[in-house]
């Protein structure tokens, strides 16, 4: 820190979106040659903060510093004229061509007649590599290089402009440990060349390691900075969960019945291996860690769309091997999916043609379909689950997402499965539907199903879990019952902090 | 929602009005500048415009499912040719001499047969390699044409069987015998795609191929049997005209596979599938047809019919998409 003038200030940001304040006064500023962790959960304005920085977004109140001078942003590329340059975790190169090409892509030098000038491309290009010290050149074809590689790409580009802060969206998502590495490295020249860095991260490890100063974020708005040396992961948790969770815990205990499934040893590829744990009838098991931790594909797997490279899947106790969903749906396996409206629902047809699809074969008469079967079943569960539309004939794209998630899982429970796995029940669900849908999943254990809940919602977890399954890195980490698990200690074992649970 | 229902309306019935439209024009124009004295909409002309329509709209009704799934089906052209060649061939086979007019059937059931194989063979390399129905079915739709002149040269294959002529040519309750092959197919495949589960998946498949495998669908043999569907019905238009017509050149059913697919765009299936209709894309075939009956009537050669379509065709398209725009715009209000 070797002036007083931040590289980048944020003064007062509110942003609303309609019913929503998702952010709140947010100021923080980035010294010139700090490292300056920006943490909080899901859903806490990480990202709306950063849109508002990339100009995708326009706040409603507050201004943008850049040395001295306030900005209004209007795009990415007119923040990164301003010396704004983000690394997003998803990387967005062009595979077939060069890596100087892509670095300078939209601004080649050109010579006379709009000719590329390759000479001086790949000299520039190789400048900038040479102070990134990365073992490719400029002329390698950005396909062929490793993940990491391709980030140092990202970051490559980020480097032609003259950098005053540079900010890393999850960085290490996808990388190895020695690939983190060579990447810290290179986050420390940029320190060391007077660059303010914004670090984005759920990894308490990389935060102490990596950070000076810690940002922290909760339901859009700022909670305070605290210098990384004088504090610990305690602190930074209790400032990022705060409050004393609105939502009471889960403490009723349903009648639990037999194991409706069982996991033994199940892996797949270096997505997740050694997956032990069971499910019983009228309990639900909370899956919870971080984004790449291996849960949804454990669905996936149990579902038919992998298949396990190693371990067992046993349902009422008998081994069952599933190859497609087909195989899943007949064997009482569903799957609420991540993803609604692309994995899920069938937006341009109604409510009831989506509810009754996996079961029109079963319900039809004859050669045709049983139209009015399917109508009484719709309107049963629009009853039990409170589905909000006008009528069956409604296209389901039309509905809100509360009642779109609520045709999803009717159309599951309409077939009266085993096991119903839901995979972030509540993603972009208002908060009113939120409730609805965590009774919803409490009831249905209550009636005796075995449910298996994936949430990357710490308090949606704690809420409408009875046991809890901590995930990193494709391990679990520890399995918690209800009454021995807290936020400290659930964050801590999805950060990777806590050893593997003694088998 | 009261607009986008409207929306949905005027794209339902957008084709039913271009017909009317259609048919007051040429009227109304044939007073003027026809070459005949007959007047466009007279009965005869009219049940032969029917009979006319079939070849093409048997076919559409099953590149209507394809398109709805999502797919398209660019070797039925050939497929016809192929099928009409065994037709016509397989009845003056010596080995089927001592049945009579009983080789009919043979015929008829080769051919079909043929349809249903080449169909299948399409449906099974889009299920198993994954490749994009676009490029396999160019690809089969060059074989097949090659296997059309393998089989006989640049020669026409050609064999006329009078019971046969007589039955293709007969009138039952004034229409047509092609015709009614034509509103039967129509009928089954109506059925298919609004009262079977069959149908039911074709559409889900179509507008969410990742939910529909989440639903349990099995979309590779579902495909399979689409394009089984669409080779059969390909062999059933080659049986009905060839029936009448009796002989067949190797470059018969050329660009047949565009002109179905310019009909079934017409009755306003979306390429990207998931939505289509069985009784637009009848619309849409007739609708080519009377523009076709209808330029000629006035005294238009083949090269300004061709040039009115393609023109409309795009026209059509620009103001579905208009449509479509409105109606989304309205749904966000």
């Amino acid at each position: 820190m070797t002036d007083h003038i931040p590289a980048l200030h944020l003064q007062g940001i509110v942003k609303t979106f309609p019913g929503v304040r998702a952010l709140d006064d947010v100021s923080f500023e980035v010294m010139p040659g700090e490292v300056h962790a920006l943490m909080g959960e899901n859903g806490a304005g990480k990202s709306t903060l950063m849109k508002v920085l990339g100009g995708i977004y326009q706040p409603e109140e507050g201004q943008i510093i850049v040395g001295e001078e306030p900005v209004v942003m209007t795009s990415p590329l007119h923040a990164k004229s301003k010396g704004i340059v983000f690394i997003h975790q998803e990387l967005s190169l062009a595979e077939e061509l060069s890596v100087a090409e892509n670095i300078y892509l939209g601004e080649l030098p050109r010579k006379s007649f709009g000719r590329v000038d390759w000479g001086k491309l790949f000299a520039q290009t190789n400048e900038i590599l040479e102070k990134l010290k990365v073992s490719f050149d400029a002329k390698t074809i950005v396909g062929e290089l490793s993940i990491a590689n391709q980030q140092m790409v990202e970051i490559a580009r980020a480097l032609t402009v003259d950098a005053k802060a540079v900010i890393f969206d999850e960085p290490t998502a996808s990388l190895t440990d020695a690939e983190k590495v060579v990447l810290f490295d290179v986050i420390r020249d940029l320190k060391d060349q007077g660059v303010g860095i914004i670090y984005i991260s759920h990894r308490m490890e990389e935060v102490f390691r990596m950070t000076d100063r810690v940002s922290v974020l909760r339901d859009g708005s700022y909670r305070g900075t605290l210098e990384t040396t004088e504090t610990n992961e305690d602190e930074i948790t209790q400032l990022m969960i705060g409050r004393s969770l609105d939502l009471s815990r889960n403490k009723t205990h349903a009648e639990l019945g037999e194991v409706a499934l069982e996991v033994r040893g199940l892996s797949c590829g270096d997505l997740y291996s050694e997956v032990s744990f069971d499910v019983r009838r009228g309990e639900v098991v909370g899956f919870y860690g971080l984004v790449g931790a291996g849960r949804t594909e454990i669905a996936e797997t149990l579902f038919g769309l992998r298949d396990p490279s190693a371990g067992q899947i046993l349902l009422d106790g008998q081994e069952v091997r599933i190859h497609s969903p087909a195989d899943a749906i007949a064997r009482g396996i569903s799957l609420v999916p991540e993803d609604r409206k692309a994995q899920g629902l069938v937006l341009g047809m109604n409510c009831r043609d989506n509810m009754t699809l996996p079961q029109v074969d079963d319900l039809k008469a004859g050669p045709f379909m049983a139209e009015g079967a399917e109508v009484s079943i719709f309107d049963q569960y629009r009853d039990k689950l409170d589905i909000r539309t006008p009528g069956w004939k409604q296209l389901v794209g039309n509905l809100s997402g509360g009642n779109q998630q609520k045709i999803v899982i009717g159309k599951w429970l309409s077939m009266h499965p085993n096991v119903l796995i839901v995979d972030e029940p509540t993603r972009g669900i208002d908060v009113g539907s939120k409730s609805e849908i965590h009774n919803l999943i409490r009831d249905l254990a209550s009636q005796g199903y075995a449910v298996i809940v994936i949430s990357s919602e710490m308090p949606e977890v704690l809420h409408v879990s009875d046991r809890i399954v901590a995930m990193f890195h494709g391990r679990i980490m520890r399995t918690f019952t209800s009454e021995e698990v807290t936020e400290d200690n659930l964050i801590q074992a999805i950060s990777g902090i806590e050893s593997t649970e003694a088998a | 929602m009261q607009a986008g229902t409207l929306a949905t309306f005027l794209k339902r019935g957008a084709i039913w009005g271009f017909i009317v439209l259609e048919l007051i024009f040429f009227s109304v124009a044939g007073e003027y500048m026809s070459l005949s004295d007959k007047a466009f909409m007279d009965a005869g002309n009219m049940l032969l415009l029917f009979k006319q329509t079939a070849p093409l709209g048997i076919i559409a009704m099953g590149m209507t499912i394809i398109m709805i799934n999502g797919n398209i089906d660019l070797s039925v052209g050939a497929t016809f040719a192929l099928s009409a060649v065994i037709l016509l061939d397989s009845m003056s086979w010596p080995m089927f001499e001592s049945l009579g007019d009983g080789v009919i059937f043979v015929g008829w059931g080769l051919a079909l047969l043929t349809g249903l194989v080449l169909g299948a063979l399409n449906g099974l390399i889009v299920w198993k390699t994954g490749v994009d129905a676009f490029i396999v079915t160019l690809g089969s739709m060059l074989g097949y044409r090659g296997l059309v002149f393998m089989y006989n040269g640049e020669q026409p294959t050609s064999h006329l069987n009078w019971t046969l002529v007589d039955f293709a040519e007969a009138q039952f309750l004034g229409l047509h015998t092609p015709t009614w092959f034509l509103l039967v197919v129509t009928a089954a495949i109506w059925f298919l795609m609004n009262r079977t589960v069959h149908g039911r998946n074709a559409y889900a498949i179509g507008d969410n191929r990742e939910a529909a495998v989440n639903a349990g669908i099995r979309v590779g043999p579902h495909m399979m049997v689409n394009f089984m569907i669409i080779g059969f019905l390909a062999s059933l238009s080659a049986v009905v005209f060839y029936s009448e017509s009796g002989s067949v050149n190797p470059n018969d059913g050329e660009l047949y596979e565009l002109w179905i697919i310019t009909a079934v765009v017409l009755g306003g299936t979306k390429l990207t599938g998931g939505a289509g209709s069985i009784v637009s894309t009848f619309g849409g075939v007739l609708a080519i047809q009377l523009l076709r009956k209808g330029l000629a009537h006035i005294g238009a050669d083949t090269s300004t019919v061709n040039l009115v379509i393609g023109l409309i065709l795009i026209a059509v398209l620009f103001l579905d998409r208009q449509l479509n725009v409105k109606g989304r715009e309205e749904l966000k209000t």
